[in-house]
Parts: structure tokens; C-alpha cells; sequence
């Protein structure tokens, strides 16, 4: 009897340990595209691909579909998969498979989005760099880093660069976080969108368009985006003009602003520093779009905004008629702005706040009723959202 | 004489049994190999699977029967060769007008070629085995002598002029891109054999050899393709999509989290697409707001994405170097016939 469940446990044990995992290691130079696809595909779960150090020269996009497997670089900057001749696919490198974790190593000049991971829980972020090499661009790639419909995602220490929509972007995902990292040059540093659970913390947002968004959309397979954490992050001089291709929802966000909150339900700003954005350092709006989407909540609800430092915003405000409301108000808006919309909009940071007065999203500006308002209510809000935490074995691989 | 006789007799029966011999061995080259499609392994060559008689004139071995499809996938233009092949014995199951359900130890089998005449080069062969955990996709390479193909498993690009004349690069995918197309919840399916995208006469013939459970009655069908100004553009249009977008762009495929489903049972109009803003389209918008414009095709994303042939803008995203004319011109035909 205890043998034999002294058998079934070492059986259990040896079916929930890949088996003798293996390491692949792949050069740069010559056939680059073959040899890393071919190791990507015939890697087996618990193997580590290496990629040694230098340019690999890549004619279509990369794909991943093996659970449980390693790609690991030399470093950001010293081993770089150089997308600027592909041909083919919508991404540089494709992620579909779970348990994956991406290490110290760049991509640069993908003709699409730069890594996307989709369907891919638990997948790891480290020490990666997305970069389009001539700067802010409208023919940029969308996004650098993509994790969309997933749940566990961890984004640590990257540095995302010149997406001509968001840096670092998460989509439709459950249980994020996103911390230690820089997003410069993008339209949006770091987007959370249409996701349950998220802390943004630890970041640097600096010369975007838009610092970090936090938005909801209509018409998506997933929605009714909550509990999003923005805490800890500096978030300075997001004042690259919008170089967002029109049509995308990004292209909305007026030049200069710090983190945008867009309909959503329960976000919590709290403890960081803001400065130098030129149409303010937070906005709160609802979707400003008409949708005939019936299951989709348009309006802000339960935002919390605390304990941030709030240093100069609002001296060149970039929304529709904020021009002459600054011209109004001695030359600079302030530096929170509230749409009017929503429920539970709380503002306990020391600065005043411009409303404009909206009673209902997508309304046209000359029916705007601005003013200053106060909304810090008893003044008694804390942040009550609890952390996210992630499983063991993620937060493990920042440690090695 | 006598004797003589006797050993004539001897003779030729020996040389009978020899015959009968020779025969059985060629009747088993004459055999798919079961074994190379249900086995766990990657065949090397797409000869060890015994799929083709002839395979430079890519004549069927025993067991492997050809099909077309009412409104095909575009490929560059490429001509392709369809085959389906289950094990002795077996058959198919209709499933109303959706995909056939073919039994373990079948195969999809695809040729794509260029040229006419004496100058088809095949180019590639892409399979599909059914195997005891599911379906997996696999695509072959052919040889410059045209007498085998080899497994590409990481893809390939190689030159090719397009029957419309253009000089491409065409792409081979790699397995993982097989199963970009043919994903959905994880698993590969297929995407071709759908009933409603087969013809009556094929069906019932596929059912009268008893390789069919039945034949079964449909109400409606996807439109040939190649008759497509004779027939209802709405219905030419979505024919096309469903073929050319909806493995990707449908809930639990590769596409699904842009909301856009392309499905021909789809029948709500902003899933597909009617003045619905794009998700995650990047520069890929154009700078349009909409994937369609109701009676303006020139403003619709879809149609500009359909248009392009840069990565990162053109749809689809695999398998396409060149933009399918036809194809546009039925999509803005059908998008500027509807009511702004």
C-alpha cells in the first residue's frame, strides 16, 4: 500500500516536472529566421531557447506556441532581433502558448506590433526592450508589448519606444502587473484597457503623448474594465505631439497629458509624481464616442485620486476648447480636469479641479458648463483595492 | 514434349505467383501509409505518407479523394490541388453546414502550384492529420526535380511570378502559422470542407461511394466564386469573407479580441464591421474611423487593409503578398450598395 502510493507519487511528481529540460542555443548571423523558428517550434515544455548576443537580421515574424518555455537574451541592448526587413505577419514576435517567460533581450523596428502574446496566461516580461529606431512615427507598430486576452501577466523592467499607439499595452486581461518600467516616444506609455485587476506601479511615463491610460472601449469582447491600481509612478513632460493614425481610439488623447482615466469602473491613482504635462496630469472622462453598444457603461465610475505630487500642468491644454478656457483662466488650466461624467469621481490631491460641466458622454463642447470644482468630498477616501498577486512561479523569474 | 509441357505449365505458374507477387507489392505502394499520419513523429518527406501516385502530376493513391471548394481561400493567385484521405473502411459524418467530421487517421491534403502546362512548378503541400489528440498542420516543401517535398517546418520564402505577373516572395508558413489560420480554442480545426462550401453533386456523390454518412440537404450555400457577378453580391461578399477573414476574425480564433466576426452566420452588423472603430488597429486604421462605411468603400478600413501588401497593414495578415482584386472589388461593390 505505501509502496505503491510511494510509486504514484513519484509518478504525479515526474508528469509535473518537464522532463529533462533542455537548453537550444541560437546564434546570430546567417539563416536566422529558420534556425530561431525551427527551435522555437520544436522546443518542449521547460526548455530554454538562448539567444546569444547581437542582431539577428529577421525576415518575418517570430511565433511561439510551447508552453512553459524560456527565450532568454543577453541583455536589452546586447541581443537584438532586428525586424526592419520582415515581410510577413502582424507582429515581430507571437506568444500563444502558456507559462512563458521572455528575458533580456530586444526587438526592434517590427512593421507591426512589436511582441503580442495572446491566449498566453502567465506569461513573463523581463528585462525586454521594443524600440522603433527612428522615433515617434505614425507608420510605427502599434503596440511593443501586447498581452491580450490573458490571465497572470507580468511586465517588469522594459522599455518600450516610439509605438504609434501604446508602449506597453494590456488588453482584455485579468490580473496584471505592470512596474520598473520606462515608456517614451509612444502615443501612450502603458495602457490598460477592457481588463479586470491591474497595478501600474514603479514606472517612468515621460515624453509620450499620453503618460498611462486606463480606458474602457464598447463593441469588445471583453468589457466592463475595473480595479486598476496607478501608484508610484513618475509620469513627467508627456508631450510628444499624438502621432496615433486617426481612427484608433489613442488618437483622442490630447498632447500633454499625464494618465487618462476613460470610462471604467474602480481606479485608484495614488502616489505619484506628476509634472510638466502640458494639458493637465489627470483626466477623467467618459468614452466620447456615440455606441450603440447596449451592455457598455460609457461613464467613470468609482475613481479615486490621492497623495499624488502634483508639479506644473495645464499651461497648454490640448482638448477641444480648452484653448479659450485657459485664455479664461489667466493662461493655464488646471492641472486635474473632469469631464462631468460619471459616479464616485473623488479628487483629494490639493490642487483645484476644472469639471466642464458634462451631463452625458460623446457631448459637444459648446454645450460645456466649465467651472472649478471641488471634489474631494470628506476628504477621508483611502485606496482600498487589494494588490494583485501574481502565482509564485512568475514572481520567482525576477528573482534569478 | 511431355515434358516440356510440364515445364511450361511449372513455368508459367511460377511466373503467375510471381505476378500475384508483384501485385500485392505494388497494390501496397499503391497505399497511403497509415502509419506517417497517425504515428507521433514529423515525417520528413511528404513521399513517406504515399498520398499521390504521381506526385509531379499530383495523381491521388488509393483512398484519397479530391474536392473543391464553392468560394475559395486567395493564395497569390496560386492554383490548388484539394485532397481528403481516411483509412479504409471509414467515413465521413455530415454535420449539418458546417465542417464534415472526418474519423482518426484521415488527412487534409493542399498543393498550391503556379504556372500552366508543362511550366506548374508545385511549390508547396500543406497537410492536416488527424491524429489521436487532434488535428496537426504540417507544410511540405517540393524539390526542384518535382519529385518530393521535405518538410519545412520553420517555412520558407522563395521567388515566384503571380499569374497576374507579378514577381513576389512568396511565403511558405511555418507549423506555428498553420495554426494561426487553423486555430480556434486552442485546438486546430479545419477550415476548408464545410458542407455549405461544397457542391450538392459532390456531396452526394462523396455519399453514394459510402465515404459519407449521408448527403446532407442545405437550404443555402456559399456562391462559386467564379460566378460571382451572376449572384447576389451581398452573398458573394460574405461568402468571401467568411473564407478569406473568418478563421481569424471569429470568437476563440486568432483575431477575436479586435470583436470583428466574419462569420457567414453572422448577423449582426457592427460584428462585422458596420461603423465599428477598430480595437488594436494601429496604423492599420489608415487613419479611417471605421471598418465600413456604409455606401463608401473608400472610407471603410477593411477595404484599405484588404488594398495593402505592408506588413502591419495588409489583412490578411499571413499568406499574402499581393492584393486579390477580385476580391476587393466584390467587398466595395457590396459595401457601396449599402444604405448610408
Amino acid at each position: 500500500m505505501t509502496k505503491l502510493n510511494l510509486l504514484c507519487a513519484t509518478a504525479l511528481i515526474a508528469a509535473a516536472m518537464p522532463l529533462a529540460a533542455e537548453t537550444h542555443t541560437v546564434a546570430p548571423g546567417g539563416g536566422a529566421q529558420e534556425r530561431l523558428q525551427e527551435a522555437l517550434i520544436l522546443a518542449e515544455p521547460g526548455d530554454e531557447i538562448v539567444l546569444g548576443a547581437g542582431r539577428f537580421e529577421l525576415t518575418d515574424g517570430l511565433s511561439l506556441d510551447v508552453d512553459g518555455v524560456t527565450v532568454r537574451g543577453a541583455g536589452m541592448d546586447q541581443t537584438v532581433l532586428d525586424f526592419s526587413n520582415q515581410m510577413d505577419a502582424g507582429e515581430g514576435l507571437l506568444v500563444t502558448s502558456d507559462n512563458v517567460v521572455l528575458r533580456e533581450f530586444g526587438v526592434e523596428d517590427s512593421k507591426g506590433d512589436g511582441i503580442k502574446s495572446k491566449g498566453a496566461d502567465n506569461i513573463v516580461y523581463y528585462k525586454i526592450r521594443v524600440e522603433w529606431t527612428r522615433g515617434p512615427h505614425p507608420e510605427n507598430g502599434a503596440y511593443a508589448i501586447y498581452p491580450v486576452e490573458s490571465t497572470n501577466v507580468l511586465v517588469d523592467t522594459v522599455t518600450t519606444i516610439g509605438s504609434s499607439d501604446a508602449g506597453i499595452y494590456v488588453g482584455q486581461s485579468e490580473n496584471i502587473i505592470v512596474r520598473n518600467s520606462v515608456a517614451k516616444y509612444n502615443v501612450a506609455g502603458i495602457e490598460i484597457e477592457n481588463s479586470y485587476g491591474a497595478d501600474v506601479y514603479n514606472n517612468l511615463a515621460v515624453n509620450n503623448t499620453g503618460g498611462i491610460l486606463v480606458f474602457d472601449l464598447p463593441d469588445i469582447p471583453k468589457q466592463g474594465g475595473r480595479d486598476v491600481r496607478v501608484f508610484r509612478n513618475i509620469v513627467v513632460d508627456n508631450n510628444t505631439p499624438n502621432f496615433a493614425p486617426e481612427g484608433n481610439i489613442v488618437a483622442e488623447v490630447p498632447t500633454g497629458m499625464g494618465v487618462m482615466v476613460m470610462s471604467h469602473y474602480n481606479v485608484e491613482v495614488f502616489e505619484n509624481v506628476f509634472a510638466e504635462n502640458a494639458t493637465g496630469n489627470i483626466l477623467i472622462v467618459g468614452y466620447p464616442n456615440e455606441t450603440s453598444d447596449e451592455d457598455y457603461n460609457p461613464l467613470p465610475v468609482n475613481v479615486l485620486i490621492t497623495r499624488n505630487i502634483q508639479g506644473r500642468a495645464g499651461y497648454n491644454p490640448a482638448f477641444d476648447g480648452a484653448e479659450l478656457l485657459a485664455a479664461a483662466m489667466g493662461g493655464t488650466i488646471p492641472p486635474v480636469t473632469h469631464d462631468g461624467n460619471g459616479t464616485d469621481i473623488v479628487v483629494q490631491d490639493e490642487v483645484p479641479v476644472l469639471s466642464l460641466g458634462f451631463t452625458r458622454p460623446a457631448q459637444p463642447f459648446t454645450e460645456a458648463r466649465p467651472g472649478i470644482v471641488d471634489l474631494s468630498g470628506d476628504g477621508s477616501r483611502k485606496p482600498i483595492l487589494e494588490p494583485i498577486v501574481l502565482p509564485e512561479a512568475m514572481e520567482a523569474v525576477v528573482k534569478q | 514434349m511431355k515434358q516440356g509441357g510440364i515445364s511450361w505449365l511449372l513455368g508459367a505458374a511460377l511466373a503467375l505467383g510471381s505476378a500475384i507477387a508483384v501485385q500485392a507489392t505494388v497494390l501496397d505502394e499503391l497505399k497511403v501509409n497509415d502509419q506517417a499520419i497517425i504515428e507521433d513523429r514529423l515525417p520528413r518527406t511528404l513521399g513517406e505518407f504515399g498520398f499521390f501516385l504521381d506526385p509531379a502530376v499530383q495523381t491521388p493513391a488509393w483512398g484519397v479523394h479530391p474536392y473543391e471548394l464553392n468560394t475559395p481561400l486567395y493564395s497569390d493567385g496560386a492554383e490548388k490541388l484539394r485532397f481528403i484521405y481516411m483509412p479504409e473502411g471509414t467515413k465521413a459524418e455530415a454535420n449539418g453546414e458546417g465542417l464534415l467530421k472526418f474519423p482518426v487517421g484521415s488527412a487534409l491534403i493542399k498543393t498550391f502550384a503556379f504556372g500552366e502546362g508543362d511550366k506548374r512548378r508545385l511549390i508547396e503541400t500543406r497537410v492536416l492529420l488527424h491524429r489521436a489528440d487532434g488535428w496537426i498542420a504540417l507544410p511540405y516543401k517540393w524539390n526542384k526535380e518535382q519529385t518530393d517535398a521535405l518538410l519545412a517546418i520553420a517555412g520558407a520564402r522563395l521567388p515566384i511570378t503571380t499569374p497576374g505577373g507579378e514577381e513576389i516572395s512568396y511565403r511558405i508558413p511555418n507549423k506555428n502559422q498553420c495554426k494561426e489560420c487553423h486555430g480556434l480554442d486552442d485546438e486546430v480545426v479545419l477550415l476548408g470542407p464545410r458542407a455549405r462550401n461544397l457542391s450538392a453533386e459532390w456531396l452526394a456523390g462523396f455519399a453514394e461511394r459510402g465515404w459519407l454518412d449521408a448527403a446532407p440537404g442545405l437550404a443555402e450555400r456559399l456562391p462559386v466564386w467564379a460566378d460571382r457577378e451572376h449572384t447576389d453580391i451581398e452573398a458573394a461578399a460574405r461568402a468571401y469573407l467568411d473564407v478569406n477573414c473568418a478563421h481569424c476574425h471569429r470568437p476563440g480564433a486568432m483575431a477575436s479580441n479586435s470583436g470583428l466576426d466574419l462569420r457567414w452566420e453572422q448577423t449582426d452588423p457592427i460584428a462585422i464591421g458596420v461603423l465599428k472603430r477598430p480595437v488594436a488597429a494601429g496604423r492599420g486604421s489608415g487613419g479611417l474611423e471605421f471598418s465600413i462605411v456604409p455606401g463608401d468603400p473608400d472610407n471603410s478600413i477593411m477595404v484599405h487593409r484588404m488594398n495593402s501588401i505592408e506588413s502591419g497593414v495588409a489583412m490578411p495578415e499571413l499568406g499574402k503578398a499581393t492584393v486579390d482584386k477580385d476580391g476587393v472589388a466584390a467587398v466595395e461593390r457590396w459595401i457601396a450598395g449599402m444604405d448610408r
